[in-house]
């Protein structure tokens, strides 16, 4: 349960685990192989992750290929199942339910009303064939609305917001460039005004300059609406600019978390330190 | 060699009516059951045959129609099997039917409280359209998320500035289960809300079992500002019989080339030239 008024979400040991756990790795002082058993080899995708994530602010996740990075948004977001853990949103229920734990009919809830996703590939946050407006349509529909005229007033509003020009709203996704399809997500995302925002990798893929535009945008956004987001990427430049916190994964768990510039000056874990001098 | 009473082994039948029980229970619930094989290609009605066979007692009276009409191939075809195979006498009166197996409509004259209306459905799913696989469609309905048949109207508001769909318009069953009340106009929408009969949906290829009991709440889907409209046809008249107000096809005179209208239901229509004495 979550104690802070200022907290948004917190995870206190939160785990995704493949395969069925020996005697030997249920026991957390014994070491791994790497991120694997070595008698079972059940796999410890996220392995124990605990971090709070206050209102208004920004927290970056950053980790290399297969660090879990993506698994552990995928179960806040409840894409998957945790294997372990708690999971508290102060904006549901008062925060007292562990969340992971509530039916699927709750989590559904919870997906539709207060947090938005941007996945890394648009393919998975849109449906392409159906024109731009109506995807963001379907996040208000989730949520409750039932009225076009006001559907289609916030869709112009957010498509305006991400730059998508208006004459081109009835068209489908598909139609457009990848950087257009982000922001799209991004619209759909923020249509119901969600008081969290995940974001995976969302500038990965796209060329510097729509990088540099959909960056902006989402830094717009945080100002104005004081969303908190969680940013997951594997580029240190992108969260040095965005990022108030930051936490570094290897392996499924959490190698160390603190201030952004604090873990980019004066990196503590021999990882992070690593990560930061291969990049600079 | 000897068929046995209504061609199905009375096993196949019994499961079949366990299965009409359990739909009936959950009214609006897609129920799975084991479709059999049948004279006749799946497709052509085998879910709605099915359901006749299994119900068809000897105190029944069956009506066999297909888009309204009595004497089409398809409903003759049907008929005679029933007949075949059970011995039950047919009609073509509504009012003197206690088990109606109808294709695309509901009969002009309501259903009785004796009445067992069956329909035949080519697609059960009303999620299938925006998504393609079951296990995801039975997670949505588990969950209550329409979001998907709203999204399909939404789009068509968008492309056409009102809603297309002219049959198998969506339905919410006692506020719960979203259902595709199969290939009826939209005109035959309002008449399964509080109705005195029993209505079940059998689609043999899809091996699913719907049902409405009587008196259940059968509400189109609709927006706020885009409420739910039936076809009139108020400004229109039967040529045959002069009759308005009723489900029309639409026609043309081949030798004048004029574009003329007839009451879709030939045995309501029957009926109502039959009482007047007047043919025109």
């Amino acid at each position: 349960m979550s104690t802070h008024d200022n907290i948004a979400l917190s995870v206190r040991g939160a785990g995704k685990f493949y395969g069925d756990r020996c005697n030997y790795c249920r026991n957390e002082n014994n070491p791994l192989n790497n991120n694997i058993c070595p008698y079972c080899r059940t796999v410890f995708a996220v392995d124990d992750v605990s971090f709070d994530l206050y209102k208004g602010e920004i927290l970056g996740i950053v980790g290399e290929s297969g660090s879990g990075k993506s698994t552990l948004m995928k179960m806040l977001y409840f894409d998957q199942e945790r294997s372990a853990g708690e999971y508290y949103i102060t904006g549901y229920a008062e925060g007292v339910p562990n969340v992971f734990t509530l039916s699927s009919q709750h989590r559904r809830e919870i997906q539709n009303e207060i947090l938005g996703m941007v996945y890394q590939n648009p393919v998975y946050g849109l449906k392409m064939d159906f024109s731009s407006m109506s995807n963001i349509a379907e996040k208000l529909i989730a949520a409750g609305s039932r009225n076009v005229g006001e559907m289609t007033a916030a869709g112009d509003h957010f498509l305006d917001k991400v730059n998508i020009p208006l004459d081109r709203k009835f068209e489908p996704p598909e139609n457009f460039s990848g950087g257009m399809q982000q922001r799209v997500q991004i619209a759909k995302a923020l249509s119901n005004y969600p008081p969290i925002l995940l974001l995976d990798e969302v500038t990965t893929g796209l060329d510097v300059s729509v990088q540099a535009d959909v960056l902006e945008l989402i830094k717009e956004i945080q100002r104005e609406l004081g969303i908190s987001m969680i940013v997951v990427s594997h580029d240190l430049a992108i969260i040095r600019m965005l990022c108030d916190r930051t936490m570094v994964m290897l392996n499924g768990s959490v190698a160390e978390a603190g201030i952004t510039d604090q873990i980019l000056e004066d990196p503590k874990h021999h990882y992070t330190q690593q990560l930061v001098y291969s990049i600079l | 060699m000897r068929q046995n009473y209504a061609f199905l082994d009375e096993n196949s039948k019994k499961e079949i009516r366990r299965k009409t029980l359990k739909a009936i229970a959950i009214p609006g619930y897609q129920v799975p059951f084991a479709s059999r094989e049948l004279p006749i290609a799946r497709g052509w009605g085998t879910g709605g045959l099915q359901l006749t066979l299994s119900l068809a007692g000897q105190s029944d009276t069956v009506k066999v129609i297909d888009q309204g009409s009595d004497e089409s191939v398809n409903a003759v075809n049907i008929r005679k099997l029933i007949q075949d195979t059970t011995g039950v006498p047919d009609t073509i009166h509504t009012d003197a039917a206690t088990l109606i197996q109808s294709r695309h409509r509901i009969p002009e004259v309501p259903l009785k409280p004796y009445q067992i209306l069956v329909l035949q459905v080519p697609m059960p799913e009303p999620l299938r359209p925006v998504e393609p696989q079951e296990r995801v469609t039975k997670m949505l309905h588990a969950d209550k998320e329409y979001s998907g048949a709203w999204l399909r109207l939404f789009e068509q508001i968008m492309n056409y500035d009102s809603i297309t769909e002219d049959a198998d318009y969506p339905v919410l069953v006692e506020g719960r289960y979203v259902m595709a009340p199969s290939p009826i106009p939209r005109f035959d929408n309002p008449k399964m809300d509080n109705n005195d009969g029993l209505i079940l949906l059998g689609a043999g290829r899809e091996k699913k079992i719907c049902a409405l009991p009587p008196y259940t709440k059968v509400k189109s889907l609709a927006f706020e500002d885009y409420p739910f409209e039936v076809e009139s046809f108020d400004d229109v008249i039967c040529r045959q019989s002069g009759l308005t107000g009723v489900y029309m096809d639409e026609l043309i005179d081949e030798e004048t080339g004029e574009t003329y209208y007839q009451t879709n239901d030939t045995s309501y229509m029957q009926e109502a030239m039959n009482r007047e004495g007047s043919v025109k």
